[in-house]
């Protein structure tokens, strides 16, 4: 295999703190050297050089959360589109959720989601097991079992580990294949029927609500079965500032736990629900302003670990009905990184510290070895321009689905390649490589 | 689409100018104070019209109207159905209930099936909160909401706030106590804006469970103590307490309700001497109101306001529909 010099470009290295201008050299799809000074050897000629003119190169970011309709709503989303819709938003490791139909709650399901995903092979595709069988909430997945096949941790899903013992159980046994327990931390009870933030929105637009204390609820409780147990313990998409109090609180006694928050817990408020967007029906809901705030600075001071794109497709039949009646969730694979560096054009985060949170922090988690440029590992990277100013524009997204909250959205910063072990993946400029390829953004 | 506002190349005449500058009636959140005078003075005419012998003018003639109630309701359609024959319009009833759920027909295919018969009218109502938002987005024709979910019922506050006016000859500055179930009702919420739109006060009297978050800052006031929040006002306005909200979940029992919240003549007492009582209908009687106050013909509304419903009906017709001036097939 012929090596590749991206030289010129802005490299970002979370795992080392590294922010600096330089290149790096990649090599039988493996980083080779990288730093300000590469030095190439004049006699190889085998040197594809890419200029990258001053763009930002990073680590191919890391999406533990996505949901891929496949198998089971394959006109949803596939294995194989959600890895070109990855690719297109910079993406090149991500973990889906077992909710699919059937739900994975077994091993030759899981064999054969890793296998449909390593036909595209554009991207790592790391699956979760369901925790508990059916997702019911009831008899625990075989972990061990599981857990060799690859499952990268044990979720229910978009559903919560209601049951304490349940959840006590689980922690507890998936300790013994270090494995982490990721929860939807939301309490059913308080959340049934309610499909909108409660308050003054929701009761004006005759929607039922989901308190904002469902969800801290959920985390404390869950906080004290793994003082309980010692297992490793990951809330996911946090959207409440109670919740993000009660992780920062739990990690200063030292326990093992992580979360993350999605883009439209920090980018949006419960506003976008006004005239009954459906778009915008979450799980959990899109929160207030407070929470939202709260939420950014649970990223800025590292409380919250990682941010996923919690994508979620749905058709149109899922949509065009009456608000309560829409299934929640927005697709964000594409606009995971262009609605995320707002954080740092609004400067409520480094540059640095935000990579941190889209490439190894996640692959930590989830005990993966990406998410860096470390010399010798693969080369999965994005290098985009980070002011490039363009709007959201879902006719052209390669996802199978146009579900975003993010519609029309003015953004800054667009992906411009991404490499996936040394293979252009995705390139904004040229011919994609892949059929139907679109561009997510247009140019403002 | 042409914009709502192109259609008012002719406004309805003879309200001194005054022009209604909407396509539809979703709700009463929107609507300005002019609308809403607009709205009831028309309505006050058809008041008259209704009790005469002849009770119908052509005004929708060659017009159609269309009633789809997604949900059970006799009161609301007849008035409707009444409201648009009187008015010489041809009027269909679609109750869809279950039928065509059963059927896999969505909300969606259903408006542009009977969008695609080019009626002038439809009067939708929907379980769902927003379902006739979305619907009034995928037809040409003017739609009113017949109410949805715990939205809003925006002809139920009109014909209601027609009643207290011809009753009281004014709105501004009246003290309006809405009592019990406002969590579930979109008359309570209809009622709101409009009552606050109109410069009279609202109280609200409920228990806390069938009170829905962050109400009070609607601009209204609280009360769970039912006499200190009807104390001095000049109307009550009781809710309706649906049967499977009354035994556990919400309340405990109809008995214990009813003591607390129920509207009899003891409890009335705090009210002004001659304030008014109102109640959309259908009656619990025994559970959120009296028979002995709900049949006071001195101080009980509830029959006005049906006759009102009709003429508030007949009004909002009459002005949607007089300002179409082009068949919608040439705009789509």
């Amino acid at each position: 295999m012929r090596a590749t010099l991206y030289k010129n470009a802005r490299l970002l290295d979370p795992a080392s703190g590294l922010d600096a201008r330089g290149a790096l050299l990649v090599r039988d799809g493996k980083i080779a050297e990288v730093g300000p000074q590469v030095f190439v050897d004049a006699i190889q000629a085998d040197v594809e050089v890419v200029d990258c003119n001053g763009r930002c190169l990073a680590p191919g970011l890391v999406d533990m959360r996505v949901q891929v309709r496949e198998p089971g709503d394959e006109h949803m989303e596939t294995l194989a589109s959600a890895q070109k819709a990855a690719a297109a938003g910079g993406v090149t490791t991500f973990a889906t959720l077992p909710n699919t139909n059937p739900i994975i709650d077994d091993v030759s399901l899981l064999e054969f989601v890793e296998r449909r995903a390593m036909e595209v092979g554009i991207a790592n595709v790391h699956p979760y097991a369901a925790a508990t069988k059916g997702l019911r909430g009831e008899e625990m997945t075989e972990f061990g079992m599981l857990a060799e096949s690859g499952a990268v941790a044990f979720t229910d899903g978009e559903k919560a580990i209601a049951d304490a013992l349940v959840m006590r159980r689980a922690l507890s046994y998936a300790s013994i294949f270090k494995r982490t327990i990721v929860q939807h931390p939301e309490d059913p009870a308080l959340a049934r029927e309610g499909s909108a933030n409660e308050g003054e929105t929701a009761t004006r637009l005759g929607l039922a609500g989901i308190p904002a204390v469902a969800e801290v609820m959920m985390v404390e409780r869950d906080l004290r079965l793994v003082e309980l147990t010692g297992g490793r313990y990951h809330a996911a998409h946090l959207s409440t500032g109670a919740a993000v109090d009660a992780i920062r609180q739990a990690k200063k006694r030292g326990l093992p736990v992580t979360c993350d928050t999605a883009p439209p817990y920090f980018a949006l408020n419960e506003g976008a629900v006004v005239d009954y967007r459906t778009f915008a029906r979450l799980s959990p809901p899109l929160r207030s302003e407070q929470d939202r705030l709260a939420v950014i600075a649970g990223l800025a001071d590292g409380t919250i670990d990682a941010i996923a794109s919690d994508h979620a497709p749905h058709d149109q039949d899922s949509k065009r009905v009456p608000f309560a009646q829409a299934e929640p969730g927005g697709v964000g694979l594409e606009t995971l990184l262009a609605v995320s560096l707002d954080l740092v054009h609004t400067e409520a985060m480094e540059l640095i510290d935000l990579l941190h949170r889209l490439t190894v922090a996640p692959a930590r988690i989830l005990g993966l070895p990406y998410g860096t440029l470390a010399v010798g590992g693969d080369a999965d990277m994005v290098i985009f321009d980070l002011n490039r100013a363009g709007k959201v524009d879902p006719d052209r997204f390669a996802s199978k689905s146009r579900n975003t909250p993010f519609d029309g959205r003015p953004i800054e910063g667009r992906v411009w390649r991404t490499v996936y072990r040394g293979t252009t993946v995705y390139d904004v400029d040229t011919e994609p490589p892949l059929p139907s390829r679109r561009r997510a953004f247009v140019d403002a | 689409m042409t914009d709502a506002l192109s259609q008012l190349a002719q406004p309805a005449s003879d309200d001194d100018g005054r022009a209604y500058p909407h396509r539809h009636l979703l709700g009463i959140e929107g609507l300005t104070r002019p609308d809403i005078d607009l709205l009831l003075d028309r309505s006050e005419r058809f008041v008259a019209q209704n009790r005469q012998l002849d009770k119908k003018v052509s005004s929708l003639r060659g017009r159609t109207v269309i009633n789809l109630f997604f949900e059970n309701s006799t009161r609301t359609r007849t008035s409707f159905e009444l409201a648009g024959k009187r008015l010489g319009g041809d009027v269909i009833n679609m109750s869809v209930g279950t039928s065509s759920i059963k059927k896999g027909e969505s909300l969606i295919d259903t408006a542009m099936t009977l969008n695609a018969m080019h009626p002038d009218a439809l009067v939708v109502r929907h379980s769902e909160s927003g379902a006739v938002h979305l619907l009034a987005e995928k037809v040409n024709c003017s739609v009113i909401n017949a109410g949805d979910g715990s939205h809003e019922h925006p002809t139920q506050a009109l014909l209601d706030a027609l009643t207290i006016r011809r009753r009281k000859g004014r709105l501004e500055g009246l003290e309006v106590a809405i009592c019990g179930d406002v969590a579930h009702s979109r008359v309570a919420r209809s009622n709101i804006h409009l009552l606050s739109i109109m410069g009279a006060r609202v109280r609200l009297v409920a228990p806390p469970t069938l009170l829905p978050s962050g109400i009070e800052r609607m601009g209204v006031e609280v009360h769970h103590d039912m006499e200190r929040g009807i104390a001095g006002c000049d109307i009550v306005m009781m809710l309706r307490l649906q049967t499977e909200r009354m035994k556990g979940s919400f309340v405990p029992s109809v008995r214990e309700y009813f003591r607390y919240f129920g509207l009899d003549v003891d409890k009335l007492q705090a009210a002004k001497p001659d304030a008014l009582i109102m109640h959309p209908g259908p009656m619990n009687r025994g559970v959120e109101i009296d028979s002995l106050v709900a049949d006071d013909i001195d101080r009980s509304l509830i029959r006005e306001q049906v006759e009102m419903g009709v003429a508030v009906r007949m009004a909002i017709l009459d002005i949607l529909v007089s300002n179409q001036t082009e068949p919608w097939a040439k705009n789509q």
